[in-house]
């Protein structure tokens, strides 16, 4: 089992959607059932594999090494340690609730549950690949089932918004491939072996157009990675991409697409290339703190609410940013505990961020689903000219109990308030990011109180105030969607009552990277 | 595990269990259920009082248990008590007022449509105000205090489905984070330095005697506390934040008492409190001048409301201002003091307004009246007759908070104000005169406002005689909440086992002594103060009796008497404008509104713009645009110009040399001989030369 699981984890879905190839069309019944049948099951897997990870190892678990094109050195490598852990198990998590929340999907089941799946085995791919070539691979595998299913499912802008998306990822997508080839051939002996280029890649002496490889591998990974995070400037293909996506495709994009962002970063750019990270990291919380402000400042101009989500999704990752480049703490006249907090808290942050942001998207879908818009007010070149500038509800609370106890706790959840999960791994960056980076931390805890704002103002205007007679007639949240949303509202308030389960987990794997990061540089003497 | 562990384990988490239970089975059980959380907050009333004896009767409380919350190699952040004499004061009170809110809200809010819910929230405020009280370490306290900002946050807009209430909870909330983020960078600098969140741990890492960490950087620490403060300044209300306070009076009256008036707002000064041991004297000076401009800005703008509860929520305001004024002035045993009383007192006041508004909203709405609003002051008159029991112990509330010896707020008043005249004596500076100014003046405008209020209320004709036949007392499990509190107004509850109404010592003063500053400054040790305070107290009585008096009786000439006439003085101000000043509470609404928040607004709108309209549609989708530009421009070269041109041009050379070419096989035998032989020659020659 222990040699075999990942490849499961991975190909699982891939089987499930095979599967589906021989389901007669118009058993649109069955399709939904193998694909929470699959989904279920690798869920399942997940758990069990989060149980039996080794939390006191920050060495690669269930590791699978198998030859894949010799001449090539190119190996089918997987495993993981504590920072793929946790991505692993959202994956999981969260595919298997995006199908529970597909449910209603009534146009070309078929295809839809399919690509569905197969995107939930790319993103899986993504995280457990330990060979750079095979990690690219799953990469763009996961592209073209995201372009169909925004491209197809999704709203009215939804080519525009797909055909957008897929190019931007793919510009970045270009730049790491060439990252990962020159780190390919001036390796020695060629590898794309992520651990044995730990060693290699350091060590690479070439100059081009006059500027060390390096520094270029470094700079065209980042681009690749920056773009899916987003970070500032590349972040736009974001809010057009989630709002015009289908509610389960936004869960995914924002939940775990994102992460992987950060997570190549980690993974690839952190312990590769330390000397280049340890330069960047100023700019990657200067880059944090754009974002959290920028996200924020956004969120609060907007009157769609799932362009609101998204835009908090832009202002939270960057605090994810401010941790990871709390590495340099001591360098910078800060603590290892610093280092060791900003660390920590960014991954957390990212599993945090992912299961609050999947619960803001499904929430924002229970209502779409019931109102067919979804607009906190509507906008001012809104097709019905009476009805611009007024509130799209309003009092929703007073017929809708059960669904605005979830909103409620869940933009509070977002908004960082202590007991909620977002809070402690959120006080985690900003601690890292404090011990790092002083002044900029300070500006970046403004974001605490912007990110209050919307949340809180789009709660006043849905739900508070003399309930919209036009929405009377709403009916409450459904044990389908109560269930769906149930699980992740439990690990909410679980993590934030005691993060210590999930920090277990993650912390010797983030320990032994900072220190990695900061022995192997040969800047040391700097 | 210990018996004290044990004791505030319970104390916690009983009230968090109510409100699971009200919110997730409340409408189960039904509107009999609050007995329930009635229930809860009583026990642990009892074990709060059961600490607080056998600290008064026995030794001081010092149990500090913790537990590691979560570690991380070199870092590791423990949850935990500060179970010291403070933290016990501080829980009786919580458990007091919410007890006897809760009590008293089992009546005035029966018939609610929330009416459970209401139970549950009461609760998870309980349970997060208790969690302020005996965290161990700012991290914590930050933790529970934002917890306190949401269960303040769900009270207020109780009733969601008025504007006003819906406005009033969000502007707390935000106004509460704006003073959380200067805490929470302030818990970080703190943190940063010293390696310590907990209070423990600061006491000993700052300490001047034990190696102070802040050695050569006491401007920093300066600049750490005051941070912190400003999460004092949020949740007390105090300048420039005081904004909320007033507006969160949208919420229930019982709600107004508890958190508003009581408790939660005391949190601020809990936590100055908390801070005293390690704030620098510039630190301290900054917290003085914050609570003396709140201190008077309150009570200025008390005087001309007509709301019953705006009046109350702004000498709340004022009071909360006199508690930081003292923490600042080294009197951090009389603003614990003050807080203690000031709770009982103002809780009373409250839940006294709060009968008369229900009396009066249900006498109104059985005169089919339901225009009036009952809250208004100028509405009432002459309820003495009609609610005895609330006129009694309102009148005792209103003694005591004007301070009036006999009553609490005489004794703490006055510890306060002999602080600001030994601060005064010491500092020779003109400025420090201020101070005592602030506190004297505050407290005359106190007794004026107040009184204005039980007369308005109570005296004179009624407004409405119609109505006021139809008002009535409200049953006795309102109005035994007000007795008790009445009762806990006078002095002697506090001075016990003294029972000289004009000396502050007794129980109170014996287990909550005057601490210790440890940044290092001899004007800060302790026995300095206290011999300042000492020397200052028969002055300050003195002084404090006769402002009291002064402006209780020109009340009396105003509003009971008619010797003076309200509307010609108020014309006389208004001359130069300082009636309209403080009748619209000096602007700062209307200054936030133009000067922040709606700038603000505009700004995230233009941002929006930036993002969005310049830099996504026009930029990036205009690389894309462009990119489809270059490649037509390329597509046509491709097409016209290399395929057409260029290809196509090879391909009609070749076939023009094929047409030329074709010529050649004429089909005549000799030629192709002659050719042959001609290329024979040719081969020949070249061979040759070559």
């Amino acid at each position: 089992m222990d040699a075999s699981i990942l490849t499961i984890l991975v190909f699982l879905p891939v089987l499930g959607a095979a599967a589906m190839l021989f389901v007669p069309r118009g058993q649109d019944e069955l399709f939904r059932w193998i694909a929470a049948g699959f989904t279920g099951v690798q869920l399942l897997f997940a758990c069990w594999v989060l149980w039996a990870f080794d939390r006191g190892s920050s060495q690669f678990q269930f590791e699978v090494v198998a030859a894949w094109i010799p001449s090539f050195n190119v190996n089918y490598h997987m495993g993981i340690d504590g920072l793929s852990m946790p991505m692993v198990f959202l994956t999981a998590l969260l595919s298997f609730i995006s199908i529970v929340a597909s449910w209603k999907i009534t146009k070309a089941p078929r295809g839809y549950f399919a690509l569905f799946l197969l995107l939930d085995a790319g993103m899986m791919g993504v995280f457990v690949s330990l060979d750079f070539f095979l990690f690219y691979m799953f990469w763009e595998v996961m592209l073209l089932p995201m372009y169909f299913l925004i491209g197809i499912w999704g709203g009215p802008q939804r080519q525009y918004a797909a055909i957008k998306f897929f190019l931007y990822t793919l510009f970045g997508s270009v730049l790491m491939l060439l990252a990962m080839l020159a780190l390919y051939f001036y390796s020695d002996p060629h590898t794309f072996n992520l651990i044995t280029l730990i060693s290699q890649a350091h060590k690479i002496d070439v100059m081009l157009w006059g500027i060390e490889m390096k520094w270029l591998i470094w700079f065209a990974l980042f681009i690749g990675f920056a773009i899916k995070v987003p970070i500032f400037p590349f972040h736009t293909w974001l809010p057009l991409a989630h709002v015009e996506a289908p509610t389960a495709v936004s869960v995914i994009l924002a939940g775990v697409l994102l992460k992987m962002g950060t997570y190549g970063l980690l993974r690839i750019s952190y312990p590769l290339l330390p000397d280049q990270t340890i330069v960047f990291a100023v700019a990657l919380a200067v880059l944090g703190v754009i974002n959290i402000i920028w996200g924020a400042a956004n969120a609060i101009a907007q009157v769609d609410l799932k362009r609101m989500v998204a835009y908090s999704s832009v202002s939270h990752m960057g605090i994810v940013l401010l941790g990871m480049a709390a590495v340099v703490s001591v360098r910078e006249g800060g603590t290892m505990a610093g280092a060791q907090l900003g660390m920590n808290g960014a991954v957390l942050q990212m599993f945090n961020h992912g299961i609050i942001t999947a619960a803001l998207f499904l929430l924002v879908g229970v209502i779409y689903d019931r109102a067919h818009h979804r607009y906190i007010v509507y906008p001012s070149d809104y097709k019905d000219k009476a009805l611009r500038g007024k509130l799209g509800f309003g009092g929703l609370a007073v017929g809708l109990p059960i669904f605005s106890g979830f909103v409620a706790l869940v933009f509070f959840a977002g908004l960082g308030l202590p007991a909620l999960s977002g809070f402690i791994s959120e006080a985690m960056c900003f601690l890292g990011g404090f011990s790092t980076f002083r002044t900029l931390t300070i500006i970046g805890t403004f974001g605490i109180l912007l990110n209050a704002v919307y949340f809180l103002r789009a709660y006043q205007r849905m739900f508070m105030g003399s309930p919209n007679e036009r929405w009377s007639g709403l009916s409450d949240m459904s044990p389908r969607e109560i269930g769906m949303l149930a699980p992740l509202v439990i690990i909410i308030i679980f993590l934030g009552v005691y993060p210590s389960p999930a920090l277990n987990v993650i912390s010797l794997t983030m320990n032994n990277l900072i220190e990695l990061v900061n022995a192997a540089s040969s800047l040391a003497g700097m | 595990m210990h018996t004290l562990t044990l004791y505030a384990l319970i104390i916690l988490f009983l009230p968090l269990a109510s409100f699971v239970l009200q919110i997730f089975f409340g409408r189960l059980i039904g509107p009999r259920g609050v007995w329930l959380s009635v229930g809860a907050v009583a026990i642990t009333l009892v074990l709060a009082l059961t600490m607080l004896f056998s600290v008064v009767l026995g030794s001081p409380m010092e149990h500090y248990p913790e537990l590691v919350w979560f570690s991380l190699g070199d870092f590791s952040l423990t949850l935990g008590f500060q179970l010291d004499n403070i933290a016990v004061v501080m829980l009786v009170i919580v458990a007091l007022i919410s007890g006897l809110v809760h009590l008293y809200s089992v009546e005035y809010m029966r018939g609610d449509v929330r009416y459970t819910r209401f139970f549950g929230y009461l609760g998870i405020f309980t349970f997060a105000m208790n969690g302020i009280v005996l965290a161990h370490s700012l991290l914590m306290m930050y933790v529970f205090w934002e917890l306190v900002g949401l269960s303040s946050y769900l009270l207020i807009g109780h009733w969601f489905e008025k504007d006003s209430a819906a406005d009033a909870s969000k502007k707390a909330f935000l106004a509460n984070r704006v003073g959380d983020i200067g805490m929470f960078i302030g818990i970080m600098l703190l943190w940063s330095v010293t390696g310590s969140f907990t209070f423990q741990g600061l006491y000993e890492l700052v300490d001047v005697e034990g190696g102070n960490m802040f050695a050569g950087q006491m401007g920093l620490l300066s600049v750490a506390g005051v941070l912190v403060f400003m999460g004092a300044v949020g949740k007390s209300a105090q300048f420039p934040l005081h904004v909320w306070l007033p507006d969160a009076m949208e919420g229930p009256t019982p709600v107004s008492a508890l958190i508003h008036a009581a408790t939660m707002v005391a949190a601020g000064v809990y936590l100055t409190v908390r801070l005293f041991p390690i704030l620098t004297p510039d630190a301290l000076l900054f917290v003085a001048s914050v609570g003396a401009l709140t201190a008077v800005l309150g009570a200025l703008i008390a005087i001309s409301q007509t709301d019953i509860k705006r009046v109350l929520a702004y000498s709340t305001i004022s009071q909360l201002g006199y508690m930081i004024m003292a923490v600042g002035m080294g009197a951090q045993q009389a603003a614990f003091f003050h807080l203690g009383t000031h709770a009982m007192f103002k809780g009373l006041l409250f839940l006294c307004s709060g009968s008369v508004i229900h009396a009066l909203h249900h006498a109104l709405e059985h005169t089919g009246d339901h225009e009036t609003d009952p809250q208004d002051m100028r509405n009432m008159g002459g309820l003495r007759k009609r609610m005895p029991i609330t006129y009694a112990t309102m009148l005792i509330g209103a003694l005591a908070i004007s301070g009036v010896p006999l009553f609490s707020g005489f004794l703490s008043k006055d510890a306060i104000l002999a602080g600001t005249l030994a601060f005064a004596q010491h500092h020779h500076q003109w400025w420090a005169i201020l101070f005592p100014v602030a506190g004297f003046g505050a407290a005359a405008i106190t007794a004026f406002y107040m009184f204005r209020l039980i007369f308005m209320t109570f005296h004179g004709k009624p407004a409405k005689a119609q109505v006021n036949r139809q008002v009535h007392e409200p049953s006795l499990v309102m109005t035994a909440p007000l007795m008790t509190l009445a009762a806990l107004s006078f002095a002697l509850f506090f001075t016990l086992p003294g029972i000289n109404p004009l000396h502050a010592e007794g129980w109170f003063t014996k287990i909550i002594p005057q601490a210790e500053n440890l940044t290092g400054y001899p004007e800060l040790g302790v026995e300095h103060l206290e011999h300042g305070f000492h020397q200052a107290h028969s002055q300050a009585v003195r002084l404090s009796v006769g402002v009291a008096g002064s402006g209780i009786l020109l009340a009396i000439a105003f509003y009971l008497l008619g010797w003076l006439d309200p509307k010609a003085w108020t014309q006389k101000l208004q001359r130069i404008g300082l009636y309209q000043l403080s009748r619209s509470k000096f602007y700062f609404d209307e200054i936030y509104d133009a000067l922040l928040y709606r700038p603000f607004l505009w700004l995230t709108a233009k941002i929006a713009w930036l993002d969005w309209d310049l830099w996504d549609q026009r930029f990036i989708d205009g690389l894309g645009r462009g990119t489809v530009k270059v490649s037509d421009v390329s597509g046509w070269l491709d097409y016209h110009l290399l395929d057409q041109y260029v290809v196509d041009g090879l391909g009609r050379v070749v076939s023009w040399m094929g047409a030329v070419g074709r010529k050649v096989q004429t089909g005549r035998v000799q030629n192709y001989v002659l050719w042959a032989l001609v290329g024979g020659i040719l081969i020949v020659i070249v061979a040759a030369n070559f």
